[in-house]
């Protein structure tokens, strides 16, 4: 009996596997896939093409979008940085720190994931209203906070907060003791070993919270649109302006708006990837 | 001032230091000189203090009783910051985000604007310290960059650049594969000969500890077994566990009666140093047990099997009076035959008390 | 200088007074406050008031419909993501990255923008507007567009928490299973499925949770006519531009009500099962 050589194997999308079902699965996967997003997706990506750039531009132009798409994107900047540094600041309290309360609090940093948008929406226009909790106090100092730029940044604040501090609490977590001993034996003082040896390894896991922030600010829409006050040039954000396009039957215009936030969003998400394979070629961890 | 100039080191006394871990008693009355420019081991099982001991050293423990003292100053109330001394973690604890080079510097750079060497001065000292531990040009490679004993000689450099009195280091060649740290060991040595520092390591491989060290330290249970340098206690252990612990060790059970100690009836020539009347254990390493000429040796056994090895024939021997087997080597032209009964003479034994402490992994067990 | 305490690792006690007081006062002002203002202003007219409002029509049709639409949303998106995580986890294929970045695509677009794309589909002027219009059939402003808005926004949920775990898993018990002599199916209800009960559960829990409190994506495909189309948060939003304002906070008081239970199970989860969930903080 003579053995034929080893005919090359031919070439399949699935590895051999003795486990039954990918076919079913997979297929499901792929169909659900592109029912539910894919295809509405390209449909948008397919009208969005249709504009062109020059029907971006036009649409990016007129002046009550530019205005809002300027709001959004200064606003949720800006309330972006405001949690990278407090976030900070949460993550390290209840990492280290130990006091009365800890878990409570720690659970409730994941409010804004929980809670629905438009009963943040509701709670923040109420309590910063004219009549509200903190608004009254405020407005008897002449700040105005409701129906105002600073409202909006106040609800982007409130979305935001959790991604900086899920981010930032495993790193610290993983911190070793060891380079805080390391860098007191060599004579560093508390401060210059918080600032030279602990917060840099965590400056990536900051960056991405603070991505992940924004993108979410960007689109953000039922915790806003209520404290917002929708006030047009003033405080109307760029999701919104898609809705009234959409009530105007404007489906260029609302997709106009769309490619661009969506460009923007992949944008941050995009850097977010590269710092972390950056920070994990140079330094060798996460 | 150059790093291969000998600093003279400082010597560190501690005195009668305790520390407790809530119940647990890391490290009883723990009393120790180390003369300035010694080179020591802290050996011992692991739980055995010899880690806590060295923080406590270095500060970063705070003893519940005691005193640290460097030379004649009590150096128990200063902070880690305060002390200069150069600690090499285990895992190397270097600075991830930093070039090799700052993190040579840290320490330098830390210093109060008052004390701080100019830039060009801390340059100059990170190349001359890059030299000594042969990493030249490496100075702009990140950690990640590295291999493991590069790491370990970044991390040696970084403490040496402050000039520290003492130099500590914990199990630094631990998690370095056996080819690397045999390597590291040879270089260690030659470091330490050329900076002149004290400097004090913690091992749990005695191979380590007697290769390197001017005098060891064995400790057990938060207790100092033993100081001495490495042919003190291979000669002179001074308890089983000593004995057990720094080389191989079988135990077998005698009885001493009036001076004279006897195993399974038999008279065993050894003296037994005081070790009052009843039951007791003579100890012994493999190798000073051999197959004597028939009719002489001390004990008897029966030979239970016969495995050949490369340059002869082991056999694994029963020895009367207890349930021990042994393995002992001969030439091959020893006649010894499966199922004889052959003696056996006995060298370099000592008996210690029943009930002594012994490391649980000796030889072929107790 | 001196820090004789011997505990490097530590800032002074002054130091870390003044931290936990900054970082409780954040998380009372922004995170806090908002939750507490809810159940406050549900109340303001007494617990009569609040419970009215639970009379009301409109309230019911929109609980009603939010009910409905997370009764098919999530055990649709529990079936895909098995049916994912099956195929990511168990075999080998080009391209599983690109798979697995898809199925996380919803977290990356805003919710209105997800509205967006099925009005555009199903939508008047959309792609198959005039064929739906053609054949008396209705998507967008009827519940089928909000079920499909909602699942868009969901599905990744349950995905997410399987496929990590699945994959942490191998395939080792199930080919043991398989010698064994158990079929495929067996082997997945009897070793597969036991397996990542908690990672599921897990997720449903985030799904319906998402699932019932989507607005922005749902308030575009809805059409907001009331007593059919609104669901619970779109009926909050409609009492709240009215000035109902107990009304609109009371309803919002149910879903944070919701959003507080499912927090409460979510960290016993976490905390009873942690290990067996492999959570490494994505959202």
């Amino acid at each position: 009996m003579t053995l034929s050589p080893a005919a090359k194997a031919p070439w399949r999308f699935k590895a051999a596997s003795v486990l039954p079902g990918f076919g079913p699965a997979f297929g499901f996967t792929l169909l659900y896939l592109s029912l539910v997003v894919l295809f509405p997706l390209s449909v948008l990506v397919w009208r969005a093409s249709g504009l062109g750039f020059s029907g971006l531009y036009q649409v990016a132009t007129e002046p009550r979008v530019a205005a809002g798409l300027s709001t959004t994107f200064t606003i949720s900047f800006a309330a972006a940085v405001i949690d990278a540094v407090f976030g900070l600041i949460v993550a390290w309290v209840l990492t280290r720190y130990e006091f009365p309360g800890r878990g409570l609090l720690d659970a409730a940093v994941d409010l804004p994931f929980a809670l629905p948008t438009a009963v943040a929406g509701i709670s923040l226009a109420s309590l910063y209203g004219p009549n509200g909790f903190f608004g009254a106090p405020l407005a008897a100092l002449g700040i105005k906070v409701a129906f105002t730029r600073l409202g909006i940044l106040v609800a982007l604040i409130f979305v935001g907060l959790p991604f900086i501090v899920r981010t930032v609490q495993p790193i610290l977590l993983e911190l070793e003791p060891e380079l805080e001993e390391a860098a007191a034996t060599l004579g560093a003082s508390r401060a210059r070993t918080i600032w030279r040896v602990m917060l840099p390894p965590l400056a990536p896991a900051v960056l991405t919270g603070f991505a992940l922030a924004f993108a979410r600010a960007v689109g953000e829409y039922g915790s806003v649109i209520f404290i917002a006050g929708n006030i047009a040039y003033v405080s109307e954000i760029a999701p919104l302006l898609i809705v009234v396009k959409l009530e105007q039957y404007d489906y260029a215009g609302a997709t106009g708006i769309a490619t661009i936030m969506l460009a923007i969003s992949f944008a941050a998400l995009l850097a977010i990837n590269l710092v972390q394979a950056w920070s994990r070629k140079r330094f060798g961890h996460v | 001032m150059a790093v291969t100039e000998a600093i003279h080191g400082t010597a560190i006394r501690i005195a009668g230091v305790e520390q407790d871990f809530g119940s647990y008693p890391a490290l009883r009355d723990v009393s120790l000189d180390i003369a300035a420019g010694e080179l020591v081991a802290l050996l011992g099982p692991s739980g055995s203090g010899k880690t806590t001991l060295l923080r406590v050293i270095a500060g970063l423990n705070t003893a519940d009783r005691g005193a640290v003292f460097f030379g004649a100053e009590n150096a128990t109330r200063l902070s880690v910051q305060e002390r200069r001394v150069g600690f090499v973690f285990q895992n190397y604890a270097l600075f991830k985000h930093m070039t090799v080079a700052r993190n040579i510097a840290f320490g330098l750079e830390a210093r109060p604007r008052a004390s701080r060497p100019s830039r060009q001065a801390i340059a100059a000292r990170v190349e001359e310290l890059l030299d000594l531990v042969q990493l030249e040009g490496l100075g702009s490679r990140f950690p990640a960059q590295l291999s493991g004993g590069q790491r370990q000689r970044v991390a040696l450099a970084r403490a040496l650049a402050i000039e520290p009195r003492v130099l500590l280091l914990d199990e630094p060649f631990g998690a370095l594969d056996a080819r690397v740290r045999k390597d590291l060991r040879r270089w260690l040595r030659e470091i330490h000969k050329r900076t002149g520092l004290t400097t004090v390591f913690v091992t749990h491989d005695q191979d380590e500890a007697m290769e390197l060290a001017d005098r060891v330290v064995v400790l057990n249970q938060g207790r100092i077994e033993q100081v001495g340098a490495p042919a003190e206690l291979y000669d002179h252990p001074a308890s089983p566990f000593v004995l057990s612990f720094v080389g191989e060790a079988v135990a077998l059970p005698v009885t001493v009666t009036g001076g004279h100690v006897a195993l399974a009836g038999r008279e065993l020539h050894v003296d037994p140093h005081g070790v009052r009347d009843g039951a007791a254990r003579v100890f012994f390493r493999p190798a000073d047990i051999t197959i004597a000429a028939p009719g002489g040796g001390s004990l008897e056994g029966r030979v239970e099997a016969l495995r050949r090895t490369p340059s002869g024939v082991r056999a694994t021997i029963a020895i009367d009076g207890s349930d021990q087997r042994l393995e002992i080597d001969q030439d091959l032209s020893a006649g010894a035959e499966l199922g004889d009964k052959v003696p056996l003479t006995l060298s370099n034994a000592r008996i210690f008390a029943y009930g002594d402490g012994v490391f649980e992994d000796a030889g072929e067990g107790i | 200088m001196s820090n004789a305490a011997g505990n490097v690792r530590s800032e002074r006690p002054a130091t870390r007074r003044a931290l936990i007081a900054v970082a409780i006062g954040f998380l009372a002002l922004f995170l806090l406050s908002p939750l507490v203002v809810v159940f406050v202003e549900a109340f303001a007219k007494g617990f009569g008031a609040f419970a009215a409002v639970f009379a009301d029509s409109e309230a019911l049709a929109a609980i009603g419909l939010t009910l409905l639409v997370a009764a098919i949303t999530v055990p649709a998106n529990v079936v895909f993501g098995l049916a994912a995580a099956w195929a990511i986890a168990k075999f080998s294929f080009p391209g599983k990255s690109l798979l697995i970045t898809l199925i996380d695509l919803p977290f990356s677009v805003s919710p209105v923008v997800a509205g967006l794309v099925y009005v555009l589909v199903f939508g008047a002027q959309g792609l198959f507007g005039d064929w739906l219009v053609a054949h008396d059939m209705q998507i967008v402003f009827a519940v089928p567009g909000i079920v499909l808005a909602t699942i868009f926004v969901t599905f990744p949920f349950v995905a997410r928490e399987l496929i990590p775990l699945m994959q942490e898993q191998g395939s080792v018990e199930e080919e043991a299973a398989l010698t064994l002599g158990a079929s495929g199916p067996r082997a997945f209800l009897t070793v597969t499925l036991p397996n990542v009960k908690w990672a599921l559960l897990y997720g449903v829990l985030l799904c319906n949770a998402r699932a019932m409190g989507e607005f922005g994506a749902v308030s575009v495909v809805s059409g907001h006519i009331r007593g059919l189309t609104n669901t619970i948060p779109l009926q909050v939003e409609i009492l709240y531009n009215e000035y109902n304002s107990v009304a609109a906070f009371a309803l919002a008081a149910l879903l944070a009500s919701l959003a507080l239970v499912t927090l409460g199970l979510k960290t016993l989860l976490e905390w009873r099962h942690g290990d067996a969930l492999k959570t490494h903080g994505r959202h």
